[in-house]
């Protein structure tokens, strides 16, 4: 559904991706691993449409994204939950969800995405600067489904968010994969969470692919390694 | 005629002066808050208004042909901020300096053409018949204080516009995007707006509004082909003294700008009531730079 093909991408001069290929079949959920500054956001800014690719191919649902801008992306079914979690802060916690359906040019929002994070609903008139982190996150991931993408791409969901929480996402994203059928790309640093969910990943290491494979086939001691943690 | 009286005709003429001054700077103050660009053409934009006010004077006639003109000013105002947006500053898009200096030289190729089409000398249009005429009081504090219709006309123009621009942006859909476009472009883009099309509606409804206040301003005052400069840099000002991006913000500015003009121009010359202005706002930004009203967002940051 998703397949990158030696792509490549700069930060000004210098090249941060080199020749990645990276695929994702409908409903399989990938994992990206990799130490901090190897390339793993920019991958997924470049794959959402945020950040140029300087070479190869992106195609998304057999179409050929690679020079499509970010909200034509958004429209054929990729959702993002950025680093940060992306909340518009001067926003309500609902108005945060209808743009949501900008993507899907749809009007109310479907009862599916309150589901996931009921805490949300309680919340919807707040604004969603002064939310907590967790539920900020729980909001941008809501906000991703709101358009009920194909793939959905998420960046560390459980950076600096108490452990509580975590679980609840954690539990929401198998949800997401497991009942809604919904492909999954996402970067992680917590390895148990990410390895527990993942049916492939990739390890990236100076802007490169550098291994890949499957949790059920490879030790993770050696991963752990290739981590450096 | 008392002190109430002249204070408070003066402070009227501040308050329909500051009004031509907000609609000026609603586009300005969108545009940069949103788009994070600097239109220097956008004093041309009212000067295009204000003769395309007179245009349609000339050829309609009636009750009605003045509404006929304002709509018309705002619609070619529209359409060449459109025209703008889609031909140079959309390829400027992150390089400021250079869509300064760009602007700059769209503002004066539009004098030029104005000069070449209507002549140096301004132009006037006639104010409608049920504009004639004041509101006068008689008796009581502000005996002999009289306001003139057309003034009255312009200041409520501009509270339509003003409050139809707030209610646009606080409850539609696309003012939902502007404000998401606002607060945070890249996630926009990422959620499916398509910020392509917000700016330029967001540009384009600025140099329109622009074109209502040249409309307006042609009312009370000749158009000429500079008009549009005399006013542009009063806009800038109130566009810096209200916080960038705050609509609420620059009608405050445009106020306070407004009488401020008019009562010093009470007690000394034109030229140096405009020097003590600028003293003012050298002061006013010392101690607040952000602004009257002020709002945090990326774009900020950036810049």
């Amino acid at each position: 559904m998703l397949s990158v093909e030696g792509v490549s991408a700069d930060y000004g001069k210098s090249r941060v991706l080199e020749s990645i290929d990276l695929t994702i079949d409908p409903g399989e959920s990938v994992t990206l691993l990799g130490r901090n500054g190897v390339g793993k956001t920019t991958l997924l800014r470049t794959i959402v449409g945020l950040h140029p690719a300087a070479a190869g191919k992106i195609a998304f649902a057999g179409e050929n994204v690679t020079r499509s801008p970010a909200y034509l992306r958004a429209r054929k079914g990729i959702g993002y939950v950025p680093q940060g979690r992306g909340i518009f802060p001067h926003l309500t916690v609902s108005e945060n969800l209808r743009l949501g359906a900008a993507a899907a040019r749809q009007g109310p929002i479907p009862d599916h995405v309150y589901d996931l994070f009921p805490v949300l609903s309680r919340l919807s008139q707040r604004k969603g600067g002064v939310l907590s982190g967790g539920e900020q996150q729980q909001l941008a991931i809501a906000r991703a489904m709101v358009s009920q993408p194909r793939l959905l791409i998420l960046d560390e969901p459980t950076e600096g968010i108490q452990p509580s929480i975590v679980q609840q996402i954690e539990e929401t994203l198998r949800e997401i994969r497991g009942r809604l059928k919904v492909a999954i790309l996402l970067v992680e640093q917590y390895l148990d969470f990410a390895w527990s969910i993942a049916d492939r990943f990739y390890v990236m290491r100076r802007g490169r692919i550098v291994e890949q494979g499957s949790p059920r086939d490879s030790d993770p001691t050696g991963i752990h390694h290739l981590l450096g943690v | 005629m008392g002190h109430a009286a002249i204070i408070a005709g003066q402070a009227f003429n501040g308050v329909s002066v500051a009004s031509i001054l907000l609609l000026t700077a609603l586009g300005l103050a969108l545009s940069f808050g949103v788009m994070n660009v600097i239109n220097m053409a956008h004093g041309e934009m009212l000067m295009v208004g204000g003769y395309l006010a007179y245009v349609a004077s000339r050829i309609a006639h009636g009750p009605m042909a003045f509404l006929l003109a304002l709509l018309l000013s705002f619609l070619g105002a529209t359409l060449l901020g459109a025209l703008l947006e889609l031909t140079v500053i959309q390829r400027l898009y992150g390089r400021p300096l250079d869509t300064l200096l760009a602007t700059w030289g769209v503002s004066l190729i539009l004098q030029q053409g104005a000069r070449s089409l209507f002549g140096a000398i301004g132009v006037e249009v006639v104010a409608p018949r049920w504009l004639n005429g004041s509101f006068a009081v008689h008796s009581g504090a502000f005996a002999g204080l009289s306001l003139p219709y057309v003034r009255i006309f312009i200041v409520a123009l501009t509270a339509v516009v003003l409050v139809s621009l707030m209610l646009f942006i606080a409850r539609t859909r696309w003012g939902l995007y502007l404000r998401a476009v606002h607060q945070d472009r890249e996630m926009a883009q990422a959620l499916g707006v398509n910020t392509r099309w917000v700016d330029l509606a967001v540009f384009a409804v600025g140099t329109g509004v622009a074109g209502l206040a040249g409309a307006a301003l042609a009312l009370i005052a000749p158009v000429t082909p500079t008009v549009g400069q005399n006013y542009v840099v009063y806009a800038f000002l109130v566009v810096i003294v209200g916080g960038m991006g705050s609509l609420l913000g620059t009608a405050l500015a445009a106020l306070s700008i407004g009488l401020i003009t008019a009562g010093a121009q009470m007690f000394t010359s034109v030229s140096l009531a405009d020097v003590l202005l600028l003293v003012l706002v050298i002061v006013f930004i010392q101690f607040r730079p952000q602004g009257i009203v002020f709002k945090r967002s990326r774009v900020m940051k950036e810049a």
